[in-house]
């Protein structure tokens, strides 16, 4: 068995005094799609910021066997997890360009425009918008871009945070077409947030499903698609 | 007509100043969200430093240099040291340590070099380049000297890979350490370079105000005013505050009876004129809080 990629053990989380997260496990493994489905305030997005060191944390977080938990940010960053947030977390008075040369504010400078046209292959859209206000895009637009910056620090795992959230159904498909192809041709591992379950399921090769800040089910995402309670929960048919 | 004109260029002179306390206010502001009240008496204690070069035998530009160089790191130095701990606490620890900062700083440079009023030197020279008496050859080299720091300042922010990550630093900084953006080391450098640019605003004022422990306390409110009416978002925006209260200042005079001597009020007068009809500023970005 080689060592996963990602892992937490007893992750707990807290805002405040208030403990959101209980004790969760699991493993995420090197080139894999991993899922985490659950309902609104079930904890989903208190994983991926416990994960990159954005609250409070007990219990241990562990990436490519080495232990991450209660890290600085950006120095979980820096070991190439590129974290997607909930509302892309657009530098919105940047231009395009500015935000994916942020993107890659830790790499090696000669490799940023190499980088930017590896950008540009997957979103040809970001090179029409290059020198726009990063903040005038649509939202499919900035979603784009939110995943375009992730790529430029040459990530060995994104963390998505609802890549889906408020765009047309059209650009889902769109945009999961894309991460799959991310994740075949550049190798990038994923750990994916999502409500909208039978897209998540659909791409991923594993899941975990969250209730309450608890892990309540796993297993991979073939199964758990086919599994009763979760089509009537959460696939609606 | 002839008159206004003189009296807009020595305006200028000292809205220079102006505009390198309020840019310095604003990048920190930018930073921590607070206004620096300490600002002006760093900048004072920085001019002692160079006023102590020099009276060690350091040519002037000599000084100037080193004294920024050192202003640099004591600011690096207040953030790490003072701010940092206190990151999380209330706006009313952060104003309580500007106040203290204020008092320590002020009578540190009264315990060393006294409180007695010392000149200090100018490498320009006093003689009048325009009108009569209005601008100096010393003012025309305050405009000079801030314009060409002013210049550099945009250029490494819009130029250089650093001054971009400050810029999304002091923007979005939880965006900026998913971008694996150190923020608390680019507060500490905004500081620094802060104080750095204090220095030269103090440096540069001095032989206009003389050298005194509390020279820069009216330098301070207009730097304020400048940064309050350009916006305490916008760089930029504090630059031109800071012209625009050294004219406006200038121009007091021009009112018939008390003008002269309410050239203080007049520009106060102009911040609360922008704040009620602008409350962001001239130039600031009206900040939107989610809930």
């Amino acid at each position: 068995m080689t060592t996963p990629l990602l892992s937490a053990k007893n992750l707990r989380a807290f805002y405040g005094p208030t403990q959101i997260l209980f004790d969760l496990n699991f493993d995420m493994h090197e080139g894999g799609i991993t899922t985490l489905l659950g309902a609104n305030g079930a904890g989903k997005t208190t994983t991926l910021r416990a994960l990159s060191g954005m609250v409070k944390t007990g219990g241990e977080i562990r990436f490519e066997g080495k232990v991450i938990s209660n890290k600085d940010t950006a120095d979980i960053v820096r070991l190439g997890v590129a974290h997607v947030p909930e509302g892309r977390g657009t530098f919105v008075r940047q231009t395009v360009e500015e935000n994916l040369q942020l993107g890659g504010i830790t790499q090696p400078a000669g490799q940023i425009s190499a980088d930017m046209e590896r950008v540009f292959a997957y979103f040809p859209r970001l090179k029409e918008r290059f020198r726009q206000q990063a903040g005038t895009l649509s939202g499919g637009e900035q979603q784009m871009l939110a995943i375009g910056r992730a790529l430029m620090l040459r990530p060995k795992i994104m963390l998505l945070d609802e890549p889906s959230f408020g765009l047309a159904p059209l650009i889902v498909q769109e945009m999961f077409s894309i991460l799959r192809a991310l994740n075949e041709k550049e190798k990038v591992s994923m750990f994916l947030v999502e409500q909208n379950a039978s897209l998540a399921l659909e791409l991923a090769d594993h899941a975990y499903l969250l209730e309450t800040g608890r892990v309540v089910m796993s297993g991979p995402a073939k199964e758990l698609s086919q599994d009763e309670s979760i089509r009537r929960a959460y696939l609606g048919y | 007509m002839e008159q206004v004109v003189q009296q807009v260029i020595g305006g200028l002179a000292t809205g220079a100043i102006y505009a390198c306390i309020a840019l310095a206010i604003v990048m920190i502001y930018q930073a921590i969200d607070h206004l620096n009240f300490a600002q002006g008496e760093m900048a004072m204690f920085s001019t002692y430093i160079a006023w102590q070069l020099m009276e060690w035998g350091m040519p002037y530009w000599g000084a100037f240099f080193l004294t920024i160089a050192i202003s640099f790191v004591l600011g690096y130095a207040i953030e790490r040291i003072v701010f940092k701990p206190v990151h999380n606490a209330s706006v009313l620890s952060h104003v309580v340590i500007f106040i203290a900062l204020f008092a320590i700083i002020n009578s540190m440079a009264g315990f060393i070099w006294e409180f007695t009023i010392k000149p200090f030197p100018t490498p320009f020279g006093t003689k009048s380049v325009l009108g009569d008496g209005l601008l100096s050859a010393h003012g025309a080299g305050m405009i000079a000297v801030t314009g060409i720091m002013l210049a550099l300042l945009y250029l490494f922010f819009r130029f250089t890979r650093v001054g971009l990550a400050m810029r999304a630093a002091a923007a979005n900084p939880d965006s900026a350490r998913l971008v694996g953006i150190r923020v608390g080391f680019m507060n500490a450098v905004g500081w620094g370079m802060a104080a750095a640019i204090g220095a030269v605003a103090g440096i540069m004022i001095a032989p206009v105000v003389f050298l005194e422990p509390n020279m820069m306390v009216t330098i301070l409110l207009y730097g304020f005013a400048g940064a309050v009416v350009g916006g305490l978002t916008s760089p930029g925006g504090a630059v031109f505050g800071g012209f625009a209260v050294g004219v406006v200042e200038n121009l007091a005079s021009f009112v018939p009876h008390f003008g002269a001597e309410m050239k203080l009020s007049i520009a106060l007068a102009l911040i609360i004129l922008v704040l009620t009809l602008k409350p962001n500023g001239l130039f600031g970005r009206r900040i939107v809080n989610r809930v």
